[in-house]
């Protein structure tokens, strides 16, 4: 199994600058151009992420979490590079992966890999799990069989039976697709993986085995995740930090329990505040804070705070500028905040 | 208001008793629901809970009359009313009129070539034979009452123009129009973000109180049932598992697989120290039904048991019977034993056999379906 590990060991250091970070992000934005109309005119472009910027350490996993339309799948994207940014940058490794061309880009592709939310339409149909699996190893100039016997220990490793190595997508279950997705994604042995909603298509009581499945094998693959979800609950079981998106910015980031227990943005609190909790006792003693509206179109930002229009503390000088992502004086110091208020 | 009418028939809202719903396939014959028996009473919410395939939505679908290929067999009653018996044209007269429906996807259920508020017109002008007027009014009215702003503005638009939570509300003004006595919510908040997912709960929970609705809400959030549902009802592989009163279901959950559900889900209130404790396998088919409880072969439960006590998991249905207090009810044959039955009984020795024993070390989801 050691050819299973990375180049680098497991070492979940924080991101304060003691070790150099695996990933840096620097203002990073993208910007689609509107739609066409049946006219054929333009719309406005969609600015989908605005200048995001953070660091993720070897062995971390970062958690994004927001509601649709956020930016945080485009994020992911970006991140390993199925989307090229329209400006800023992404260090991996301390080398400049921004704009780097396809071809260029392939002898790092190794390292930079993705598990997508819908296991079945991910997969190939007319593909075996051998070629599934092997497919990004064959990419990379192994030989077949070789790539094939590291599709059955990939397929031991995530719990699947590697007996099953000829078999069709449809012949697995939902969870067990999933798990097929996982050990595509590991097959080059990657130093970051993506997972875009890697559950949430999965029923309830297949998605704690996935999770179960990603913890560990971060554990013994010192892998880094950035693990995408609009669901709190599960964000919070697999992150050490958690970022918050809200229309293409990061409004708070921080370690996980802290920002859990203590959110800072307003934005944070009633997210956490909406989630449902299966507890009906706790549900009735609760406070709720309930949002008004919908989160507004990346397309048409409002001005200054994005959030003002919906925030129940929002102030006259929230509407015409814009907070930057600062940590708060009154809260805790792993922690960034993007509000003029923040706090109680 | 209607809810009178029903205090004096004195007959629940709804009374479901041994519902079956049979689909005819090309592969054969799947049965989706089968004995299911519940009651919704006027202004109470019934939580209906289960994965793909428990027949949750085949349940709702069946009280709406809106099976035509299924053989629905058993007994539906609304307010005292028999439906099955009833013809297509008199189940129309009544759908929409006293009893409603929304769905996860509201799109699907509004034509897009049509504005919201003759749409909703529409709807009242058919049931009520009123005005065109009176029915535009009408339609104003409901999506003001749903918290549209601009509801006269509102009305005159298209359903792409409204956003997701916008769609939702218009999908309730609709299946509101006509004061409907029975509400049932499909997944009505799965499509949405959390934060509009709390308000759409408070909507629906408001309107019931004002209205004195009978609500069946169907999900696979244990979340949405806590915070809504009054009674419980938790569906596992086209059949009831376990049937509480919403505070004894999460205090005391008693079937196996209730408590394996609870016990897997990450919370926000949990330190995150040690691994979820997941449900091994997968949701069961409904084409080959286990002879026995069709959840023994994911059940921790019947895998600590004996030989013997497997065997009858495996191979005895488990009949649904009242636990601990008559409003509470579970299909187990070993309910409420704790779940780490190596103490259950003296002679309880955990014997190495049957296939319902997975091997050890080796990771739980590992059966291929087919």
């Amino acid at each position: 199994m050691t050819t299973l590990k990375p180049a680098a060991g497991p070492a979940p250091a924080p991101a304060d600058g003691s070790a150099p970070p695996l990933v840096s992000v620097r203002d990073l934005t993208m910007t689609f151009p509107g739609k066409r109309s049946a006219t054929g005119r333009r719309g406005a472009p969609v600015r989908a992420v605005d200048g995001i910027s953070f660091d993720l350490a070897a062995g971390e996993t970062l958690g994004l979490v927001g509601e649709s339309g956020c930016g945080k799948s485009t994020t992911g994207r970006m991140l390993v590079r199925l989307l090229e940014p329209t400006s800023g940058s992404i260090t991996f490794d301390g080398r400049d992966v921004t704009h780097l061309s396809q071809g260029a880009l392939r002898p790092l592709r190794r390292h930079l890999q993705m598990v997508f939310q819908d296991p079945h339409s991910s997969l190939n149909p007319r593909q075996t799990v051998a070629r599934i699996i092997s497919d990004p190893l064959l990419v990379q100039g192994w030989a077949a069989g070789d790539a094939r016997r590291r599709a059955a220990e990939l397929m031991d490793l995530v719990g699947l039976i590697p007996e099953h190595i000829d078999r069709y997508p449809h012949e697995f279950s939902g969870g067990q697709a999933q798990r097929i997705g996982i050990a595509r994604s590991l097959a080059t042995s990657p130093r970051l993986v993506v997972a875009d909603e890697p559950v949430s298509a999965l029923d309830v009581s297949v998605q704690a085995q996935i999770v179960n499945l990603m913890e560990r094998l971060r554990r013994e693959l010192g892998l880094a995740y950035v693990f995408i979800a609009h669901d709190l609950s599960v964000v919070k079981r697999v992150s050490d930090r958690v970022a918050v998106m809200y229309l293409g910015r990061i409004v708070e980031i921080g370690d996980k329990k802290s920002l859990y227990e203590d959110p800072q943005h307003p934005y944070t609190r009633a997210l956490l505040s909406a989630v449902p909790l299966p507890d009906p006792a706790a549900e009735r003693r609760r406070e709720r804070i309930t949002l008004l509206g919908d989160p507004p179109s990346p397309a048409a930002p409002p001005p200054g705070c994005s959030f003002h229009p919906r925030c129940p503390k929002a102030q006259p000088l929230c509407k015409t500028e814009r907070p930057a992502l600062t940590v708060a004086a009154a809260g805790p110091a792993t922690r960034e905040v993007a509000c003029h208020f923040p706090g109680d | 208001m209607t809810t009178e009418v029903l205090t004096t028939t004195g007959a629940p809202l709804l009374q479901v008793r041994d519902l079956q719903v049979t689909f005819t396939t090309p592969r054969g014959r799947v049965r989706a629901v089968d004995s299911l028996a519940f009651t919704v009473e006027a202004g109470r919410t019934l939580g209906i809970v289960g994965e793909s395939g428990s027949g949750k939505s085949v349940t709702s679908l069946a009280v709406m009359g809106l099976h035509r290929d299924a053989e629905v067999g058993g007994s539906i009653a609304l307010a005292g009313q028999e439906l099955t018996a009833l013809s297509e044209k008199e189940l129309s007269r009544l759908r929409g009129r006293k009893m409603a429906m929304i769905f996860q996807d509201p799109l699907s259920s509004l034509h897009p070539y049509y504005t919201v508020g003759e749409q909703i017109a529409e709807h009242y002008r058919v049931h009520f034979r009123s005005g065109r007027a009176a029915a535009r009014r009408r339609a104003v009215d409901m999506l003001g009452e749903v918290g549209i702003p601009e509801p006269a503005r509102r009305a005159g638009e298209y359903p792409h123009q409204f956003s997701g939570g916008m769609r939702q509300r218009a999908m309730i003004a609709m299946a509101l129009a006509c004061e409907p006595e029975l509400l049932i919510a499909d997944e009505p908040t799965t499509a949405l973000d959390v934060t509009v997912q709390a308000q759409i709960l408070e909507l629906i929970a408001r309107l019931q109180q004002e209205r004195g609705l009978g609500v069946v809400m169907i999900t696979h959030d244990l979340g949405v049932v806590a915070r809504v549902a009054h009674e419980v009802l938790v569906m596992y592989g086209g059949r009831a598992a376990e049937q509480a009163p919403v505070d004894a279901l999460f205090a005391d959950p008693a079937h196996p697989y209730t408590r394996g559900l609870l016990d897997s889900l990450p919370r926000l209130d949990d330190s995150d120290d040690e691994p979820l404790r997941a449900i091994p396998g997968s949701p069961p088919s409904l084409r080959e039904p286990a002879p026995g409880c069709a959840f023994a072969p994911r059940c921790a439960q019947a895998a600590a048991g004996t030989a013997q006590d497997r065997a009858r998991c495996a191979d005895v249905r488990p009949a649904l019977e009242p636990y601990r207090s008559p409003d509470r009810l579970v299909a187990c044959h070993f309910a409420g034993v704790p779940a780490d039955a190596a103490g259950r009984t003296p002679a309880n020795v955990p014997v190495p056999g049957p296939a319902t024993v997975r091997p050890q070390g080796t990771d739980p989801d590992q059966e291929v379906s087919r």
